[in-house]
């Protein structure tokens, strides 16, 4: 390893380092923060179990899975989205923009419609059925963007997202105008995106998850790497194409559906965590992929915190602040990269 | 080879009988649909009772109540807006050259929808014609977004992309409207709003309503020969003598005039503006002199049947007719963007 290659190494890591700094100062003030004020003194003699019972239970049953559940759903998404942006070579993709969280929202309306009474019970298995869901639209979405001698044509794949994604919605509504007016609330909130599973519960449905997706695709980084010159030099390079691009799409869409399963379709999140990551970090998905996790749980948990914050009483829901600072950056991505 | 030649010259020509009897069965298909739309609903009501109280009003009988009152503003609303949306959206196609261009789609009407929640939160009892007004200036603000953003890119963005910056726009005035209701508890009122509140049309909005959209149209129909030049590109427009500037000018301004509006009526429907200007091309060719009235019957007529759909599927419930409209313009939708380049250029 030559000294120019050393140093770069010594700046990723210290890229990944601030990540994790700035994620855990803003740990710190969303533990602060919220309904019933904490002093950070209080908040650190709650941590190490010096606290009273009410200061125990806000921290350790609110608090807590909320922020933990944040860090999670923002890690997987950005994931996601990185592994779709590698795959599809386009700088658009991101699991909400092509559809697929709308699918797996489609099939958790669905199951909710059938069983309404059993909010609590299926806590475990919505994941599952988010999975099946997002697929189902992710078939379709890469389906209608494969041209059989071009391979997924990036820029019509953006278009089919939108549109499917359009489309779900309404079906989505459609469905939940029949359910009863709690369970329309929630496909309300659910299609803005809201941090809404927050018990400990939602915490052990996603973690395995999100491990195991995640160990799977940093295993591929080196195919991510190969995949993103394009299908010939891929297939130059000995790599299987369409085999290796339908496993890591899986991967893909059982990070984005796990997130969605608890924390509904929030936008940009896989859009902005891989680019930041990749302008600080560039295209070596080695290091690519653990930086858009932190940058993507960093966003997450930025814009829950700002949105719990801002207008108290009230909550904005976190996928609406994300919207707000995702979509100015979307709208610059786009006027980049016509030409 | 030869055949299919032939076929899109026939295509390429403007076609008056063809589009002639567009109007005369679109006419027809509104004055039966508006007769059936008064009809039909929770409470059903006998066809000689429509006429009855068309005829000689009774205000005693509650039939003749719901009708003058919620059914025939109701109907008239449907084809006042239906022919906005699809005249506004067959503008920006043929000014644009762009196959996917529909008010919905490239932001306008979310951007009118932020500035109605935005009236609805901090200027509560507003009169209607200046909520017009505020919607009006929402959708050109996003009007001017979504084209700043092209124009600073050299060359223009490709339709594909401007409806890309136009779904991005739309994210963020959605997002911005939803913090706005969800802060002031707005919820309820805007909810049934965006979906697509034909219902709620009462007569004092149509009467100030009618006019704008009225001259909006007439002004279409001044601008269509216009725009039919400008559809075969600038640098055509230009070698024939016109001032593309002023053309495209008054066009923006017509479109955002009719969005405004019907927005500011019926909340933010997608769509209408995306089929109907590609089925009164199937039609009639492309001359915009044609396709403009045809898009305006079409689209009022489009919009009335859609809204009886919507009260029928799921009675006594109604169906949010814009979620109607998502669900058959997606997939036209796709087919266009799959086809549709090749047809335009």
């Amino acid at each position: 390893m030559n000294g120019v290659e050393r140093r770069k190494n010594v700046q990723r890591l210290a890229v990944l380092a601030a990540f994790s700094v700035l994620i855990l100062i803003v740990f710190v003030i969303s533990m602060n923060t919220g309904f019933s004020r904490l002093s950070p003194l209080e908040v650190f003699q709650t941590l190490f179990g010096m606290g009273t019972e009410k200061q125990e239970l806000i921290l350790f049953e609110f608090r807590l899975p909320r922020i933990v559940i944040s860090l999670l759903v923002g890690a997987g998404l950005a994931v996601s989205g990185c592994i779709m942006q590698g795959i599809s070579r386009n700088a658009l993709a991101d699991p909400s923009i092509l559809g697929v969280s709308h699918g797996a929202g489609v099939m958790v309306v669905l199951y909710l419609s059938f069983f309404p009474t059993q909010l609590d019970v299926p806590v475990l298995f919505l994941p599952v059925l988010a999975f099946i869901g997002s697929s189902l639209a992710a078939a379709l979405v890469f389906g209608l963007a494969y041209e059989k001698h071009e391979g997924l044509l990036p820029t019509r794949l953006v278009l089919t997202g939108v549109a499917v994604a359009a489309g779900l919605s309404a079906l989505m509504t459609v469905l939940s105008l029949r359910l009863s007016r709690e369970l329309y609330q929630f496909v309300a909130v659910w299609l803005v995106g809201s941090i809404w599973g927050t018990t400990w519960d939602y915490v052990l449905a996603l973690l395995p998850w999100i491990i195991v997706l995640f160990a799977f695709v940093y295993y591929k980084a080196l195919v991510l790497d190969v995949l993103s010159f394009g299908k010939n030099v891929a297939t130059g390079l000995g790599a299987s194409v369409s085999k290796e691009q339908v496993k890591l799409l899986a991967a893909a869409v059982g990070l984005a559906s796990a997130c969605v399963s608890v924390s509904g379709g929030i936008g940009f999140v896989g859009l902005i965590g891989p680019h930041l990551a990749r302008r600080l970090i560039g295209p070596n998905h080695k290091y690519l992929l653990p930086a858009s996790a932190l940058a993507g749980a960093l966003l997450l948990l930025t814009a829950d915190t700002i949105g719990r914050t801002i207008l108290q009483p009230s909550e904005i829901h976190a996928g609406i602040v994300v919207a707000i600072i995702g979509a100015p950056y979307f709208l610059y991505l786009l006027a980049r990269s016509n030409h | 080879m030869e055949i299919r030649k032939t076929d899109t010259v026939v295509n390429l020509h403007s076609r008056p009988w063809s589009a002639m009897m567009v109007l005369v069965v679109g006419v027809f298909v509104i004055i039966f649909g508006i007769a059936l739309s008064i009809s039909v609903g929770a409470a059903n009501i006998q066809l000689s009772t429509v006429w009855e109280a068309l005829v000689h009003y009774n205000p005693n009988r509650t039939e003749h109540a719901i009708i003058q009152d919620l059914r025939l503003p109701r109907s008239l609303a449907d084809v006042l807006v239906g022919a906005g949306f699809a005249v506004a959206g067959a503008i920006m196609q043929g000014m644009t050259r762009n196959p996917l261009a529909d008010a919905g789609l490239l932001g306008l009407n979310a951007g009118s929808a932020m500035m109605v929640a935005v009236c609805f939160a901090f200027l509560p009892g507003l009169s209607y014609n200046s909520l017009i007004l505020f919607s009006f200036l929402g959708a050109a603000v996003a009007a001017g977004l979504v084209y700043g953003i092209s124009s600073l890119v050299r060359g223009g963005l490709t339709p594909v992309r401007l409806v890309l910056a136009g779904a991005a726009v739309s994210a963020l005035f959605t997002a911005l409207s939803e913090g706005i209701a969800i802060h002031f508890q707005l919820g309820q009122e805007l909810a049934f709003w965006y979906a697509g509140g034909v219902a709620g049309v009462k007569w004092s909005q149509l009467k100030i309503m009618f006019p704008w959209i009225a001259a909006a149209l007439i002004g279409a129909l001044l601008l269509s020969r216009s725009i039919t030049l400008l559809s075969l590109g600038d640098e055509v427009a230009t070698g024939l003598g016109q001032k593309t500037t002023l053309v495209k000018m008054a066009g923006t301004i017509i479109v955002l005039l009719l969005a405004g509006v019907s927005v500011s009526a019926v909340g933010p429907i997608g769509f209408v503006g995306l089929v109907v200007p590609h089925v009164a091309r199937f039609f009639v060719g492309i001359d915009y002199r044609w396709i403009i009235p045809c898009s305006a019957v079409l689209g009022g007529g489009f919009m009335l049947v859609a809204d009886i759909g919507a009260r029928m599927i799921n009675p006594p419930y109604e169906t949010p007719i814009g979620v109607l409209f998502a669900l058959i313009g997606v997939p036209f939708f796709l087919y266009v963007a799959r086809k549709g380049r090749r047809e335009f250029s």
